[in-house]
């Protein structure tokens, strides 16, 4: 089958891979419609995160019909339209059963390098190199899921593709910033970052009751489209004053939650960009923390500040100091897909959650290099770019 | 935590040192014990979300586990909060792992990785009913500068606390 390959740092290839096969009893391969890029990638792609292979099929969100079903699936039958949860979850272990889906014990087949790393292995994730389990991604003509009734939801017949698509990833990884993050009805929350991750989180802060949502970028297209479709306030942090902005629009407060919606290759236009850039290249720090300090500082006092952003390693300069002494709450996660999906789909059928304005370029597979590049370098205002591998 | 009973069983044919849950404790919690008893061979714990009846049914330890044959010492006890069942496995003081499990598990070299794969495996089957595989046939294809990679994945497979 076509799929699209990791080649090395910064190259990419459509290239013919061999079709994924059954390898469990509550396996299930699923034929893509659509699989799309997301800001995770990024940091595959830049080789940030060292443990790629060439060869390994990138992707993670997406939708497809089912086209093979094992003999312990209970819920999912050969022609089922389904979005897949990018985690890979077993539902059994003590993590899943409270909900922690990220954090399953039993999804990552290669639970050693992170052990290493981070002192535990979270959950797989498909497409997400083998730190995360080595799963081949979605961007391809077909996919193996495991755990299929546990990551594979049924998309209702009245929610397009093009929606349900980001029920897989970007939407579920918003809410539960906002969720986790504490959000309750009349706060303020604050989102760094206008891509489909912070677009979600924002959403999901107006759909939990907030006040005031404003949602943090430079990128005028994406912050346009916040206004627009979500209905919430934007700062772009090249024209205006941020920390200012955020007091007065909470009482001289600061924001009750502040959702990290940016990653480890945040930009800014300051000397601090130069910094960690360059301890980044140099491999002295791994990730550059820019919208994570100023989450923490923005935040009001006793607030809760939740980090979507992926982060791989160490970060330098970390305000540990505003924590503690502002009584802060920190918190992050993978997402925890499986809790929210089909909440997700519901509110998605009944017009509550929209989110196809995010999928600004819908392409052939063979088109995908070309998607990440513009994806990467946000050309043409892409947001987010799908591919259609078996149109 | 205290344990009821201490003492050997036979499992599947194997002896397996191990003792069952509650109760009075007559004999040490060895595998909480501090620098004392370091010197010996590490326990490896994992916990299962099951309660101890699932784990070991009419004392039949998992097959992974059972594989091991007498070479490992087995305790379980229930894990506090109502998190299942903590299951410990050690190598027996100057004991080898049986030839053919050593085989199976390909290189063999080191028994703490049995060992580790053992526990892994048996979580997996008690919690899941099937031990995940990764993908097949792989995409990837060796370079000399994903050869290290590729080496720790291997060796990530068969290792882990997990
Ligand atoms: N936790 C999870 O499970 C999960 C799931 C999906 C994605 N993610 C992560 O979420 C992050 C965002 O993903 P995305 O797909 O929306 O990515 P994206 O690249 O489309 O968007 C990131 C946005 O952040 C903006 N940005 C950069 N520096 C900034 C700064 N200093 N302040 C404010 N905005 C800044 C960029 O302009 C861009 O619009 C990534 O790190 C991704 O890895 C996490
Ligand atoms: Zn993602
Ligand atoms: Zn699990």
């Amino acid at each position: 089958m076509k799929a699209l390959v990791w080649q090395g740092a910064n190259e990419l290839a459509v290239r013919q891979v061999p079709d994924p096969q059954m390898r469990n009893e509550q396996d299930i391969i699923v034929r893509v419609r659509r699989t799309v890029t997301c800001g995770s990638d990024l940091h595959l792609l830049g080789g940030y995160i060292p443990f790629m292979e060439r060869g390994d099929v990138l992707g993670h969100e997406f939708l497809g019909d089912v086209v093979e079903v094992g003999p312990q699936v209970r819920k999912h039958k050969v022609g089922d339209r389904v979005v897949v949860c990018s985690f890979v979850s077993c539902g059994k272990c003590w993590y899943c059963q409270h909900q922690q889906f990220s954090l399953c014990d039993n999804g990552n087949t290669n639970p050693m390098i992170t052990e290493n790393v981070w002192g535990a292995a979270p959950g797989g994730c498909y497409g997400y190199s083998h730190a995360l389990g080595g799963f081949a991604g979605s961007h391809a003509e077909y996919i193996r899921v495991p755990y299929a009734d546990q990551g594979a939801f049924t998309v209702p017949d009245e929610v397009s593709d093009e929606r349900a698509l980001f029920a897989s990833d970007a939407a579920p990884t918003g809410w539960m910033g906002a969720d986790l993050g504490g959000v309750k009805p009349g706060d303020v929350v604050a989102v760094w970052g206008a891509g489909g991750v912070g677009q979600m989180a924002a959403r999901a802060a107006v759909l939990l009751g907030a006040d005031r949502v404003i949602v943090i970028d430079r990128l005028d297209n994406r912050l346009e489209m916040a206004r627009t479709h979500l209905g919430v306030e934007t700062l772009n942090y090249e024209q205006q004053d941020v920390s200012g902005e955020l007091l007065e629009r909470s009482g001289g407060r600061g924001p009750d939650v502040c959702i990290e919606a940016v990653g480890m290759e945040s930009h800014s236009s300051g000397p601090q960009f130069l910094y960690d850039q360059v301890k980044q290249q140099l491999r002295i720090e791994s990730d550059r923390p820019i919208a994570a300090r100023e989450a923490i500082y923005n935040c009001r006092k006793g607030g809760s500040v939740f980090v979507l952003g992926v982060f791989a390693g160490l970060v330098d300069k970390f305000p540990l100091g505003a924590i503690m002494n502002k009584g802060l709450t920190l918190r992050g996660a993978q997402q925890h897909g499986q809790r929210y999906i089909p909440m997700l789909l519901e509110r998605m059928a009944r017009g509550e959650l929209v989110t196809e304005h995010l999928a600004t370029h819908t392409m052939p597979l063979d088109e995908a290099p070309r998607g990440y590049e513009m994806f990467k370098k946000k050309l043409d205002g892409c947001v987010r770019a799908v591919f259609q591998p078996t149109s | 935590m205290r344990w009821l009973i201490g003492g050997a069983v036979v499992v599947g044919g194997v002896m397996v040192a191990r003792r069952l849950l509650g109760g009075a404790g007559q004999s040490k919690d060895h595998w909480q014990q501090g620098p004392a008893r370091r010197r010996e061979p590490r326990w490896h714990v994992a916990t299962v979300n099951r309660p101890a009846s699932d784990v070991a049914p009419g004392g039949r330890l998992p097959e992974p586990l059972a594989g091991l044959g007498d070479a490992v010492e087995v305790q379980l006890r229930p894990a506090a909060g109502d998190r299942g069942t903590e299951v410990a496995v050690r190598l027996r003081d100057g004991a080898r792992l049986p030839v053919a499990t050593a085989a199976r598990r390909v290189t063999g070299r080191d028994p703490e990785q049995a060992i580790r794969a053992a526990l892994r495996e048996s979580k997996q089957l008690i919690e899941t009913s099937e031990v995940l595989h990764p993908d097949y046939p792989p995409t990837t294809e060796p370079t000399p500068m994903n050869k290290p990679l590729r080496m720790a994945t291997q060796q990530g497979r068969r290792e882990g606390r997990l």
